[in-house]
């Protein structure tokens, strides 16, 4: 196991590598001039503009500007962007607010999406069963922007509950709405996995083993039952939440909150390829380790799967 | 042993002055019908058996006879709904089981009466080691620790002869063969030295010479703890071996009950003849086999009379209108044959004639 993760950790480096110089490509490829943009509707004046694409080696070649750029990296520096803040500096404000708003619905859609899915399964046909399916069809269908204004319509401006939008409340009180807004559509996919493979496994043999050997029903279906279910709704949960930690650009912009995914639409559309680069590579390595994660989980989860 | 939370309902270990109560298990008249969208299938229609300490009664029927569906009445493991009992009684010694409470059977469940499943592959959770599992029912039954539980698990394993035992003991059921598996689907049933155990077809998933092994050491332990053992099988190899008396099943019913010996020797019923007949032997090498023609009957529409008469060789009008009742079975003279019974109306000619 510790070898397969030194191994795991290892592929990380030819997997940032390639994917920063593909992102540096994209960014370079797309049209329009970053200097001149900064200037707005007037012509930038020449002289600084000169001064600003040396500085930012933007007349070097492609392959140079990624050199400049990759060794930075290796040294701890990613860059500033062309109004000369640091890259580093836009990380630490807003990734926290991604974090907090990401584990928060991370943690919503596990608990009740795995709840949910259990409830239907054990209850199969009935009344209850048919409430989650039908809460999950419409958490499905409706648009983000969707529930969000309803929510916020509902318990920001009638119920004064909750703020409406905005961060200053702090957590938990201004990341609730947003979190189950967020977390809703995922919710609903967790529910109906766990529903399906726990409709399976309390079927199977070794659940059958489980009651004959006198346990109580809360360990037949907790322990044996559920151990079984939980292996598809794992990888769901690991995909999901490395999409959570990349920022959710139309949550955060519905609920005003200065998360990764409003920064990173707007520096895509500015063309701050210092920028886009750098929260993409965090991105990934935010991927890769949940993935690894996942991938760990599995052999907790079932011991057939073994890493040699 | 210490049981935890003893209930007053749940009867007293076999040791004092229980056996008066009468045997062990009583099986009287059960009934168990599943409802399905075609309808209303009767697996099981007044079934009649008993066992007594240190006996083995084996049960011997086709698939879809209603053998393993009783033996699930009995643990109490059938899905209801959509299984259903509409009358008969289960008697734990001399105590209705069907009458207590859910968490009453559970207790008696792998405690005093445990099941050994026919393919321990998939009785066995994938997930979870072997001794985890062994030693769940010391840590569930008794209140032990897991540190306990575990040495009470090596205990086991090593008792139903796994070599290695203390560094298998954290092995998932993949990583046993199935000789193995079986062996730990045996110590599992063993582990709180039950009054009953149920074995549902112990020895179908193996090859012949394992199945020896695990029936050799299924009798011997039996012996040992001096255990009640029903033994469900459609293997009539295996019961001659192993069983003290036979009851014979078909479409829900019991068609013959006998000792071992005589059973083989001079069946009563003409579909336990035609199943011994259908044996491969030596000394009829080169001859057909013999076969009984015919399927099982489709539950949902038992013929009518004897279920067997469609693919019976002697079937009179009588055995199409009227169902044979169960009746004992006696010598041309009218002696005694302890024990015996058939549900034939033409027990007499299939016996003696």
């Amino acid at each position: 196991m510790g070898r397969y993760v030194v191994r795991r950790l290892l592929q990380v480096i030819p997997v940032m590598i390639g994917v920063t110089f593909i992102i540096f490509c994209l960014v370079f490829a797309l049209p329009g001039d970053p200097i001149q943009a900064l200037a707005g509707d007037k012509r930038a004046d020449p002289n600084i503009a000169a001064i600003l694409r040396a500085h930012y080696h933007l007349n070097e070649p492609l392959y140079m500007q990624y050199w400049h750029y990759i060794s930075g990296v290796f040294r701890g520096d990613l860059g500033e962007t062309y109004n000369g803040r640091a890259i580093s500096d836009i990380v630490s404000q807003r990734f926290p607010v991604t974090l907090k708003l990401g584990l928060t619905s991370f943690a919503m859609e596990a608990v009740i999406g795995i709840l949910a899915g259990m409830l239907s399964a054990l209850k199969r046909g009935k009344f209850l069963d048919n409430v989650v399916l039908v809460a999950t069809l419409l958490l499905i269908s409706i648009p983000v922007f969707v529930l969000g204004s309803v929510l916020q319509l509902e318990f920001g401006m009638n119920l004064k509950i909750t703020p409406i939008s905005g961060i200053d409340k702090g957590w938990p009180q201004s990341y609730i709405l947003p979190a189950i807004v967020l977390a809703s559509t995922s919710m609903a996919y967790i529910a109906r996995l766990v529903r399906s493979s726990m409709t399976e496994s309390i079927r199977a043999d070794y659940v059958r083993t489980a009651i004959a050997k006198g346990l109580p029903r809360r360990r037949v279906i907790g322990l044996h039952a559920l151990r079984n279910s939980l292996i598809p709704v794992v990888t769901f949960l690991g995909f999901d939440l490395g999409a959570l930690m990349g920022g959710a650009i139309i949550t955060e912009r519905v609920f005003n909150m200065p998360g990764l995914g409003g920064q990173l639409a707007q520096s895509v559309y500015l063309r701050e390829s210092p920028v886009v680069v750098g929260l993409v590579t965090l991105l990934v390595l935010i991927y890769l380790a949940a993935n690894l994660l996942v991938d760990l989980m599995y052999a907790v989860l079932d011991p057939r799967i073994r890493y040699e | 042993m210490t049981i935890i939370d003893p209930t007053d309902a749940v009867p007293a270990p076999r040791s004092g002055d229980d056996q008066k109560t009468g045997p062990l298990l009583e099986v009287r008249d059960l009934h168990v019908e599943f409802q399905t969208r075609e309808g209303v299938v009767r697996a099981v229609n007044g079934v009649n058996y008993s066992v007594n300490s240190g006996e083995t009664l084996a049960v011997l029927g086709e698939s879809g006879s209603g053998k393993s569906v009783t033996a699930q009445a009995i643990m109490g493991i059938l899905d209801m709904p959509p299984a259903r009992i509409p009358q008969g009684e289960i008697r734990f010694y001399g105590q209705d089981m069907l009458t207590m409470s859910a968490d009453e059977r559970r207790k008696l469940r792998g405690a005093r009466i445990a099941m050994i499943f026919q393919d321990a592959l998939s009785a066995l959770n994938p997930v979870l080691s072997v001794g985890f599992q062994l030693g769940e029912m010391f840590r569930v039954h008794q209140g032990l620790s897991r540190k306990e539980a575990k040495a009470k698990a090596i205990e086991l394993m090593d008792r139903v002869k796994i070599p290695a035992a203390a560094a298998r003991v954290n092995d998932y059921p993949h990583q046993f063969s199935g000789g193995m598996r079986q062996r730990i689907m045996i110590a599992m049933a063993l582990a709180l030295e039950p009054d009953l155990i149920i074995a549902d077809e112990p020895t179908t998933a193996l090859d012949v010479t394992v199945q020896a092994q695990v029936m050799d050491l299924l009798a011997e332990l039996q012996r040992e703890y001096r255990m009640g053992l029903i033994l469900i099988t459609h293997d009539l190899g295996v019961v001659a071996d192993v069983a003290d008396k036979i009851a014979v099943m078909y479409a829900g019913r019991i068609v013959e009950t006998a000792p071992v010996h005589e059973l083989y020797k001079r069946p009563a019923h003409p579909y336990t003849r035609g199943l011994l007949d259908s044996i491969p032997r030596l000394d009829q090498k080169g001859q057909d086999l013999y076969a009984i023609k015919g399927l099982p009957p489709n539950l949902l529409k038992v013929p009518s009379g004897c279920a067997f008469n469609p693919r019976c060789e002697k079937a009179q009008d009588i055995c199409r209108t009227e169902l044979p009742p169960l009746v004992p079975v006696t010598e041309r003279d009218g002696a005694e044959l302890p024990g015996r019974a058939s549900a034939c109306h033409f027990w007499k000619e299939t016996i003696h004639g």
